[in-house]
């Protein structure tokens, strides 16, 4: 038995049936799209346009159509591929971490959220196959057999060991989010009325028929697939900033990075997650589903993974002063007053400024603000990124080889095309999956119904009921003995 | 008797019907039918159908074909040639003079094409050294804008008619007159005398477009020999010797000598430059001041008077201290001015005599420079004048190279000259105006011989059959001279004369094998023309001239010199050793200048003088004189062909004479034109921020004091105390079991001269990628030479004035800075950063201790780049050989003619990969190879970077640590603890180059002792 205070705020508002459930969740994957979701397709789509556009170029005239130089052999390539990372974060986050912790508010936000996670790892893999000179070879950093023209590959280089993380991380995820598809995806199939949609659910829900058993698997698959992915959560970012850390850029060689990447990933991921959802839930009417309370939760996560950012940032200079390594504290110094100081400004600005405004509680409770914090917290941790990459290139150990970096058309294209990419897949989801999952929303239901109307009467004892089971799908988890 | 057996190709033929014996006389059948064959009874018509399905299957199978890669036929010899073997080089002794320095050279031919030039160790004018317009030389072969065949009005016309109606036309021209610059050829000579005399009233003019006309005068008409390594006291009055002036190879050389220091030699010659443009031979000055053009005059009075006169010491501190260092040194001291005017020329002269200078000798001069401003002057005014009947322009272009180009052309437009005739080598600017043009061969396909000072004779030989439909001019002017002999027998006949009839063959044949030989074969030179001044007349013309205003000094560059070599990319890309810029010349103005004008780097501006004006960006130049600016010659080419045309501004226009020289400095009037126009510099900041342990520089005092101290070893704290870098590591060393490749690199002895940066282009096919590139920062060089201004600020001064204030202000170079350089290629690190990085191990380390690159195994992700410190490592961003926005600049990767000039060991690289410094592995495997054959390990000396190679004072040594003989290893031996040091030691990567502390001998002398 799990008791859930009655103090608590509820986890779904509206005194929702699980029929109601449902329907809302069903509502938009059964209905012809409407005219908001088909715009901010063709949006999506234009983008995605860009992006192809952007990478004939880059493919067919050479990684010189960027602003690249001999002195910062990485800019925008990797900025956007450690941004798209760092945001793919808060979907294992909420669907791993916050399951072991048994933390029931995520269930109406993970689906999204790691869909979410899956688009920007997509996203995020453009840009190493991209940057590559010759990405046709991409291939060879696999350690694949010699037939394949492939010799061995170097274990030392962090490059070969984000090449395994991304991947794994990927598909752990992956794995993860089709999983937790299934239950839902029988739920559509079993409502579907058209002859395409019987079939294609049929195909995705694999022959689910909600028997005790699938859900007894289907229970230990998630909880082992979360024990799998948790350490995912640090490790991707870890990795990720090894590719810097191991090297002898300053600025880069710099032990404090993976925590220091682990918090900020978490920080641009919610703040993506926060970003996502603010819309969702007014397009597709969820406002009962993602409620305030969810908003003000995650914006105290933001809070803190960015005020860990931001004693990252300050401890990156206390100690460049304090090793009295020449490079290493010209280094910071350029980077705060040197030729790119206002990205050094912006960074601080967006990432440790802002989001201490979330202590106010009117901040945290307030939907446009809340938009707005998460917008400049995305493009704080983009140029967090570039203040790292950039600036410590750009001057690094011999004067004569100082250059300055400009971003070229095509930079922006790719960058601007992988939003693009995002949104479409993202849309894409939002119209032919449940953005919600039922199945665990449903789980968490009844005691949301049951104390809704309790939560301010007279009795704050008052035992839960069995609830009714009108209009339960065959799929719903009826899962009592787990939940209660 | 058996029939021999007939064949026929089908049962038609069998037949021989009369409609297959018609078919058969044509190769293809008729055209195929295309008419509207439905219900046509005509059955020979094809159907449109079957002419479409025809047509779309051949327009498959075209397509199917084309998809197939094209293949190259590589064609063996039908009779091998007895020299050449495929893969094997064949090395020639030849020489390269174009009218400005001369270089003996070998030339390297691969399958019978010239590939690369070297230095010709045996001469004993440039000892091995090969100047970076020499290394390009080679590459001007295969410029495809050279003419390639006989014209007339620029049409092709055939070279028996050319010269008849030449012939024709030179027998009642008149006066003919032959323009050419500087020419060191005796037999040439010879032949231009032949021809002269042939036709009564001809006359040879030669004028160098950086003239030494001045000093011709000063010295009684002849070209003083200098020897700098004669001289412990050198002042040098403007005269770029190191760099441009008269022989800047054989200088260097000489120079070097006395400023390489060691444990056995702990002196070195004391360096004094007053100029007005920061020179390459003021940057290693070890005193410097910068003065106005107008000064200069003043300053060698003060000098002779000082020195010469025993007047009072001179107002300057840095002349009187430069007097009496000259007094001190008497025979061991050294005055050289490179300024056009023969007043400062006759005191500097004086000064020489009365120190009694051992380093000038006039006895055996130098001929390189016998170019005479008045009478070019005056030939340009007969033929404006239309009393000139032919004119013969050999190898020669003053409608772009002289002061009064613009009017000659016009006179040449206007047909002022009834028979003009151009040599050259393609349709210049000159060229295209005149009415014949018979194209020079190129040096490389030509015979010829030089003596570039009395008493060394070099000869050239042809490398490779002319290429085109041209004509060595030497023999054009035999032809229509009426001497039918060839060039060849013409230049054997001449060297009977110095070699001796008996046993000529095989003597000559050991002249041409070595390339060089002893003997002087030009006559004494003409009694002059104009008497020169005496001191007092000197002095007086030199106080006449005052300056006014902004003053203009026009210099010329290192790589492109005068701009005849400008066609040729590598030397348009080679960076000016001081401003680091390329493709173009630019306005160069003090700092001090610029921020009162509110003007920065780029900003266009307009000079003008002498009621002629021209527009080009500026460039901030620390060092520049106050109150002037500079712009260099050589630019602003416009029929030179695509590389060079349209490329900077022509600033000889300009110009004009003064005393009967050409005055290369001038008033001018400068003023913004609001336009901006990007300069492509390869390093754009300048100072070396206080980074010791990049470059080390000491005084020579502290050098002589205590040599173990003037280099300054970074020691890191490890638990067991304070500890060299190399003692802690994570990495475990490589043994090296076989060799240890290895270079050492001399701060001191490196002039900074860029001749190694296009040795190494020509060796390892670096390709060129052209302005707007090198803009963006991605020039492709594998060596380049960093060079640094010293700073008024210092770490020092960070309590004083602030960290931040502080590095900002170190950030800007002195008024008048020192200034260093270094050479840096790849460090080939033993523990090295890039190679750890590469997820497909495309770069690794070598069991000899190179860091190699496989090109085919790199997927291109460029983090070994950003993980150099050095930052060596290009990447390819661009298909440098086929896309075709690098067509104009990097063309000869494009077409098979540019092609050969590749050399066939190096890979061009691919789009897409990285690619760096290999020590020239192609070299060492060679030698490994060659030492193998014969049983034996490789000799030290036998395997040679290219940079190393063509270095003129040999401040790059190259070899292998692991042999305790070899050369290199006993300089690091020597110099261990004393001067020898790593770039960046502090970050333990171990290179394999090590360089040697510079030595500055900047104290003060005491002149009390």
């Amino acid at each position: 038995m799990q008791h859930v205070s009655p103090v608590r705020e509820p986890l779904v508002t509206g005194g929702k049936t699980y029929h109601d459930v449902t329907q809302d969740v069903c509502r938009q994957v059964e209905a012809a799209p409407n005219i908001r979701w088909m715009a901010a397709l063709s949006v999506a789509l234009l983008l995605l346009g860009v992006f192809f556009y952007s990478v004939y170029r880059t493919l067919w005239y050479g990684i010189g159509e960027w602003g690249l130089n001999k002195t910062v052999g990485w800019a925008w390539d990797i900025t956007n591929f450690v941004w798209w990372v760092g945001i793919g974060h808060a979907g294992t986050l909420i669907s791993a971490v916050l399951l072991l912790f048994r933390q029931k508010w995520r269930t109406s936000i993970n689906r999204a959220a790691e869909a979410m996670t899956i688009f920007a790892v997509i996203c995020a893999a453009m840009f190493p196959v991209l940057h590559m000179g010759r990405p046709w070879l991409a291939y060879w950093v696999f350690p694949l057999q010699n037939t394949f023209g492939s010799l061995w590959v170097n274990f030392n280089s962090p490059l070969l060991w984000d090449v395994f993380a991304i991947s794994t991380y990927f598909t752990v995820s992956l794995v993860f989010w089709y999983t937790g598809l299934v239950p839902d995806f029988a739920t559509i199939r079993d409502r579907a009325k058209g002859p395409i949609a019987k079939v294609a659910y049929s195909m995705l829900s694999m022959g689910w028929t909600g028997s005790a058993k699938h859900w007894s698997r289907y229970e230990t698959v998630s909880l082992i697939l979360a024990g799998v992915s948790t350490p995912l959560v640090l490790s991707v970012h870890t990795i990720v900033s090894m590719d810097f850390a191991t090297s002898v850029v300053p600025g880069w060689h710099t032990t404090i990075f993976p925590p220091y990447f682990v918090a900020g990933a978490i920080f641009s991921g919610f703040a993506m997650v926060l970003t996502l959802m603010l819309i969702t839930r007014v397009v597709f009417k969820l406002e009962d589903y993602i409620t305030i309370e969810h908003i003000a939760l995650m914006n105290k996560i933001m809070m803190v993974t960015g005020s860990i950012v931001g004693v990252a940032y300050i401890t990156e200079f206390f100690i460049a002063w304090y090793s009295m390594v020449e490079y290493e504290s010209y280094a910071f110094i350029n980077r705060a007053t040197g030729p790119y100081w206002w990205a050094y400004a912006a960074m601080m600005t967006c990432n440790v400024i802002t989001p201490q405004l979330v202590w106010f509680r009117k901040v945290r409770y307030s939907i446009p603000l809340t938009f707005i914090l998460s917008i400049i917290v995305n493009i704080g941790m983009w140029f967090e990124r570039f203040v790292i990459i950039v600036t410590s290139l750009h001057r690094d150990y011999l004067p004569s080889s100082w250059a300055m970096f400009s971003p070229t058309i095509i930079d922006v294209g790719i960058y601007v095309g992988t939003i693009g990419l995002f949104f479409t897949l993202f849309l894409l989801f939002a119209k032919f999956f449940p953005v919600i999952n039922m199945a665990e929303v449903k789980a968490v239901l009844k005691y949301t119904v049951d104390n809704g109307p309790t939560y301010t009467g007279q009795d704050p004892h008052h035992a839960p009921q069995p609830v009714t089971t009108h209009g339960v799908p065959a799929s719903a988890p009826v899962n009592y003995d787990k939940h209660d | 008797m058996q029939e021999s057996p007939k064949y026929w190709k089908g049962i038609e033929e069998l037949e021989n019907s009369p409609e297959f014996i018609k078919n058969a006389m044509t190769e293809f059948a008729d055209f195929m039918p295309v008419k509207e064959g439905h219900g046509s009874t005509d059955a020979t018509v094809a159907p449109r159908r079957d002419f479409l399905k025809l047509m779309g299957f051949g327009l498959a199978a075209a397509t199917l074909a084309s998809c197939e890669a094209p293949v190259h036929k590589a064609i063996p010899y039908l009779n091998k040639p007895e020299e050449v073997d495929p893969s094997i080089a064949n090395f020639y002794a030849s020489t390269f003079f174009n009218g400005q320095d001369y270089n003996s050279v070998l030339v390297k031919t691969r399958e019978g094409r010239p590939i690369k030039l070297e230095g010709n160790p045996e001469s004993p004018i440039t000892r091995g050294g090969l100047s970076a317009r020499g290394q390009a030389a080679v590459l001007s072969l295969y410029d495809s804008a050279r003419l390639q065949f006989f014209t007339k009005k620029g049409q092709r016309i055939a070279t028996d008619q050319l010269d008849q109606e030449v012939r024709a036309a030179l027998a009642g021209a008149g006066r003919v007159a032959i323009v050419s610059p500087t020419i060191i050829s005796p037999s040439t000579k010879k032949v231009i005398n032949e021809f002269t005399t042939r036709f009564g009233g001809g006359e040879h003019v030669m004028y160098d477009v950086n003239s030494s006309s001045a000093l011709l005068r000063a010295n009684g008409g002849v070209l003083p020999a200098y020897d700098f390594s004669k001289a412990d006291v050198i002042v040098s009055l403007d005269a770029d010797f190191l760099g441009t002036w008269i022989s800047p190879v054989e200088f260097a050389r000489q120079y070097v000598e006395n400023r390489k220091v060691s444990s056995e030699r702990r002196t070195m010659s004391k360096h004094y430059q007053f100029e007005t443009n920061l020179s390459l031979t003021g940057s290693n000055a070890d005193v410097r001041e910068s003065l106005k053009p107008s000064a200069m005059g003043a300053a060698t009075a003060d000098l002779y008077n000082a020195v010469v006169g025993g007047g009072a010491a001179p107002a300057s501190k840095k002349l009187a201290e430069a007097a009496a260092a000259l007094r001190r040194a008497g025979s061991r001291g050294l005055v050289v001015s490179g300024i056009n005017d023969p007043g400062i020329q006759t005191l500097v002269a004086a000064i020489n005599q009365n120190l009694g200078s051992a380093a000038v000798d006039t006895a055996n001069h130098s001929y390189v420079r016998q170019g005479d401003d008045a009478r070019m002057a005056r030939l340009i005014k007969d033929i404006i004048g239309g009393q000139i009947g032919a004119v013969i322009f050999y190898n020669a272009n003053p409608v772009y190279d002289h002061p009064m180009g613009a009017e000659l052309g016009k006179a040449l437009q206007a047909g002022k000259v009834k028979t003009s005739i151009s040599l050259n080598d393609r349709l210049d600017e000159t060229g295209k105006l005149c009415l014949y043009a018979a194209p020079d061969h190129h040096f490389l396909e030509s015979w010829n011989d030089y003596e570039p000072k009395r008493g060394y004779l070099s000869l050239a030989q042809p490398v490779i059959t002319p290429l085109f439909a041209t004509r060595q001019a030497q023999d054009s002017l035999l032809t229509w001279a009426g001497n039918p002999t060839t060039y060849y027998n013409y230049l054997r006949q001449q060297w009977q004369g110095v070699l001796g009839s008996a046993g000529f063959v095989k003597a000559w044949d050991k002249v041409v094998h070595d390339g060089v030989a002893r003997g002087s074969a030009l006559p004494a030179p003409a009694a002059q023309l104009e008497p020169a001044m005496d001191t007092n007349s000197a002095m007086s013309a030199i106080r006449a001239n005052k300056g006014a205003g902004i003053e203009l000094a026009v210099y010329e560059k290192v790589g492109l010199g005068n701009g005849a070599q400008a066609n040729n990319p590598w030397l348009q890309e080679l960076p000016d050793p001081i401003s680091k810029a390329t493709w173009g010349n630019y306005v160069t103005v003090p700092r001090a200048y610029a921020v009162e004008q509110k003007w920065e780097q780029g900003d266009v501006v307009k000079v003008t003088a002498n009621g002629k004006s021209i527009q080009l960006p500026i460039l901030i130049q620390p060092g520049q004189a106050a109150g002037t600016i500079g712009i260099a010659i050589g630019y602003g080419r416009e029929a030179a062909g695509k590389v060079a045309d349209q490329v900077g501004a022509n600033v000889l226009p300009l110009l004009t004479m003064r005393n009967g020289t050409i005055n290369y400095t001038t008033s001018v009037k400068i003023e913004a034109t609001g336009t901006q126009s990007p300069i492509a510099q390869t390093q754009t900041h300048h100072t070396i921020m206080d980074r010791e342990e990049v470059v080390q520089v000491a005084s020579l005092k502290q050098y002589q004091e205590n040599p173990k101290e003037v280099t300054e070893y970074v020691k890191i704290t490890t638990p067991d105390g304070l500890e060299a870098p190399r003692k802690v590591s994570l990495w475990q060393d490589y043994e090296y079991k076989n060799h240890h490749w290895g270079m050492a690199i001399d701060l001191n002895s490196c002039i900074g001269c860029g001749a190694c940066v296009v040795g190494c282009q020509a060796e390892n096919n670096v390709a060129v990628v052209g302005k707007q590139e090198v803009i963006n920062r991605r020039e492709m060089h594998w060596m380049r030479i960093d060079r640094y201004y010293s700073s008024d600020a210092n770490k020092e001064q960070f309590e004083e004035k602030g960290k931040l204030d502080t590095y900002a202000a170190m950030e800007d170079p002195s008024a008048n800075p020192s200034v260093v350089f270094q050479p840096l290629m790849c460090q080939h690190c033993n523990h090295a950063p890039c190679e750890t990085v590469c997820p497909v191990l495309a770069t690794t380390h070598s069991s000899e201790g190179l860091n190699q690159m496989t090109y085919n195994r790199c997927v291109g992700t460029r983090y070994c780049a950003n993980n150099c410190p050095y930052k060596v490592r290009r990447f390819n961003w661009f298909s440098y050989y086929s896309n075709e926005k690098f067509e104009a600049v990097n063309g000869h990767m494009f077409t098979d003619l540019g092609r050969m000039v590749l050399n066939p060991d190096v890979t061009v690289r691919a789009r897409g990969v990285m690619e760096k410094c290999s020590m020239c592995v192609q070299r060492i495997q060679l030698g490994k190879l060659e030492a193998k054959k014969e049983k034996r390990r490789p000799r030290d000396g036998e395997v040679v970077s290219a940079c190393a190679q063509s270095c003129p004072t040999q401040a790059i040594i190259f070899g292998d640590m692991r042999d305790p003989e070899s050369r290199l290893s006993q300089l690091l031996r020597r110099e261990d603890g004393e001067r020898a040091f790593h770039a960046l030691d502090s970050i333990n990567v171990q290179p394999n180059i090590t360089y040697l502390t510079k030595i500055r001998n900047t104290d003060q002398i005491d002149f009390n002792v």
